[in-house]
């Protein structure tokens, strides 16, 4: 208790330097929750983004599917099974049947992915009641319409194989154009109702993949694979660690830079205070309350840090978390979803996790220098003998 | 009189270059209760060092150094520094006042240090310094005062928890002559009201003249121990 409030004014004593210190350790204190939040909001938006359009509560997969390579969609397809056209009438699967093709916007030619799905689908987000009242039509995505120069209404030719490997053509009308952050349910694809593709291929009945409805798991049965959200996320969370991680490099500079300036503080000041540490035990402490002292002198910037990070960055956060802020673009190219706004997110382990590692690398650096202390002659350093 | 320090055979040695350095040499003293004693002698004698063992901020190298009927020698870090807090007061040639604290906090600080509740260090440290005569510098820091006041807190500092000793390293030696005999005059009033030990370090005529028991050393030897009839002057003076 005595050692907070000396040290307290020990700090308030020494003006700008304190000032400077605590200035920049609060710095790195709203940098680290600043970035961390965003990427947590950022996470959390992309995970219900991706678990609402695109993969619901998992998916099955037929086995020889592999979406990394497109030569294996020829071959993965396979009849559904009575149980599960049951569970896709009761709207617990949707079944998903891709198909590769070329389209020829304004006559160029283009690598695209037709799917084929239930227009009666709720599991996922995809709005294909628009399929409903236009059966003849095919949903894109606004990346897709951009990518095309498409609009409602405009005209596609696309051009496939069907499963006997007979080259077929079709002029598709664009009914509706979707808004979504998911890249991977958007770019290159073509929606249309599943029977309409399942006739132009002549599969009838057969899928490529099924989504789950979220909270169901459906049993795996030959040839379908289950890939859980886990599995599908994957990719999201190595992208979001390697966010974290780069973001890591700004702010621990920051608080190196910090740190040092504090420890700087430490060491001139123990070194121009020795006259005050012999009088410090002349009037009856001993060595080891002295080094707590100096060292309770790093946690206390620490928390002066957290205080004044806490009145500015307070609001600057908050605003953030409230009102969103615009990420710079070029993350579309990931491959994973981002939306136009990120709303950062302070969890209360990120809040409690910052100040916990403020506080301790600020003490942890008062205390090396003063460990110092210990080996002190308290005659010498009474008289301020420079050692 | 009730002896309250006791030195026996007391010798201090310091490592220099590959041998020793002997500051003190085989002392032998005894100090009472209630004296005001001075340490004089050239340069380089061994005041300080026999101060600073007293003080238990140095161990002696060989002999006996007992005060308040504790051996300086045998006391942890622990004990010696309870020692200090309690009963020893220090004061110095360069008043080492903590400079970011008031006179106030300053005077208080030992007084933190013993856990009392704030009202009782208040009253102590507004009757300490009420004995230097600067009740109205409390709030002052110590870069605003004169040397003369900031020894006063010093000594205000050194008194405020009535230690029985008062061990005080040239205090006058930065100060001048007017200044000198105030302060004098407030540590004998001490003593004479608190029968609070003073042991001075000194080469000062002025501080001389006070002293009622003056030891010699020279080259670490007790020389010369000389007990002189109180003053006259004093009462008149105060
Ligand atoms: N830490 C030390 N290491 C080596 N020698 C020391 C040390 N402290 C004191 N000495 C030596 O011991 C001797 C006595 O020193 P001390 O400080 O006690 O003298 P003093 O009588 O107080 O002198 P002054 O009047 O100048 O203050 C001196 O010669 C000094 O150089
Ligand atoms: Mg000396």
């Amino acid at each position: 208790m005595i050692a907070i409030q000396l040290a307290l004014k020990n700090i308030l004593g020494a003006g700008w330097r304190s000032l400077l210190n605590i200035a920049v350790l609060s710095l790195a204190f709203v940098i680290i929750l600043w970035h961390n939040g965003t990427i947590d909001g950022w996470n959390q938006q992309a995970r219900k983004d991706t678990q609402e359009w695109e993969i619901g509560g998992g998916q099955l997969w037929h086995s020889a599917y592999d979406p990394l390579d497109p030569l294996s969609i020829q071959d993965a397809h396979a009849p559904l099974s009575a149980d599960m056209t049951r569970l896709a009438g009761q709207g617990q699967l949707a079944p998903i049947l891709a198909v590769q093709a070329s389209a020829f916007p304004q006559g160029r030619m283009q690598g695209v992915l037709l799917k084929g799905i239930d227009p009666e689908q709720k599991v996922l987000k995809i709005p294909t009641e628009i399929l409903q009242k236009n059966p003849d039509g095919a949903l894109i995505g606004k990346r897709m319409a951009q990518a095309l120069k498409l609009k409602t209404g405009d005209a596609l030719l696309v051009r496939w194989r069907d499963s006997q490997g007979a080259f077929d053509a079709l002029e598709l009308n664009i009914a509706g154009i979707f808004d979504c952050n998911v890249p991977s349910i958007d770019a290159g694809q073509i929606w249309l109702p599943i029977e309409r593709l399942q006739t132009m291929m002549n599969l009838p009945g057969e899928a490529t993949l099924m989504v789950a409805a979220s909270g169901f798991r459906p049993a795996e049965t030959s040839p379908w694979v289950f890939q859980s959200e886990d599995v599908l996320l994957a990719d999201l969370n190595t992208i979001i660690q390697s966010k974290k991680g780069s973001g890591a490099v700004l702010y621990g500079l920051l608080m190196i830079i910090a740190l040092l300036a504090i420890f700087d503080t430490q060491v001139l000041s123990i070194f121009r205070r020795q006259r005050e540490i012999g009088t410090y035990i002349a009037l009856g402490m001993t060595r080891r309350q002295v080094i707590g002292i100096f060292t309770v002198e790093g946690s206390v910037y620490s928390i002066l840090a957290i205080v004044l990070g806490a009145l500015y960055g307070g609001p600057f956060l908050w605003y953030l978390a409230k009102y969103g802020w615009a990420m710079p673009t070029g993350g579309q190219d990931m491959g994973i979803s981002i939306s136009d706004r990120i709303y950062p997110v302070y969890g209360t382990g990120l809040v409690l996790g910052t100040i916990i590692l403020v506080v301790i690398a600020a003490t942890v650096v008062s205390f090396l220098p003063a460990r110092k202390i210990a080996r002190l002659n308290p005659t010498d350093a009474i008289k301020g003998k420079i050692q | 009189m009730e002896t309250i320090i006791q030195i026996h055979q007391l010798s201090k040695r310091f490592p220099v270059g590959n041998g020793e350095f002997t500051a003190l040499n085989e002392v032998n003293l005894t100090f009472d209760k209630g004296e005001f004693t001075g340490l004089v002698g050239p340069s380089g004698s061994g005041k300080t060092t026999l101060l600073n063992i007293i003080g238990s901020l140095d161990a002696p190298s060989s002999g006996e150094v007992t005060v308040l009927g504790q051996s300086i020698a045998h006391l942890t870090h622990a004990q010696s520094a309870q020692l200090r807090n309690r009963h020893l007061g220090f004061i110095f040639q360069t008043y080492n006042l903590f400079p970011v604290y008031t006179v106030f906090e300053n005077v208080e600080f030992a007084l933190l240090l013993q856990h009392l509740p704030a009202a009782e260090r208040r009253k102590a440290v507004m009757e300490a310094l009420e004995w230097v005569g600067l009740t109205d510098k409390a709030q002052s820091r110590p870069a605003q005062l004169s040397g003369g006041e900031s020894q006063r807190v010093a000594i205000a500092r050194a008194m405020v928890k009535k230690p029985a000793i008062v061990l005080a390293d040239e205090p006058t030696a930065n100060l001048d002559s007017k200044n000198s005999h105030h302060i004098l005059q407030t540590m004998l009033r001490l003593n004479q009201e608190l029968q609070t030990t003073f042991l001075f370090a000194t080469h000062d005529e002025k501080v001389m003249s006070y002293l009622r028991r003056i030891i010699s050393l020279e080259d670490g030897r007790v020389v010369k121990d000389e007990r002189i009839a109180a003053h006259s002057f004093i009462k008149s003076n105060s």
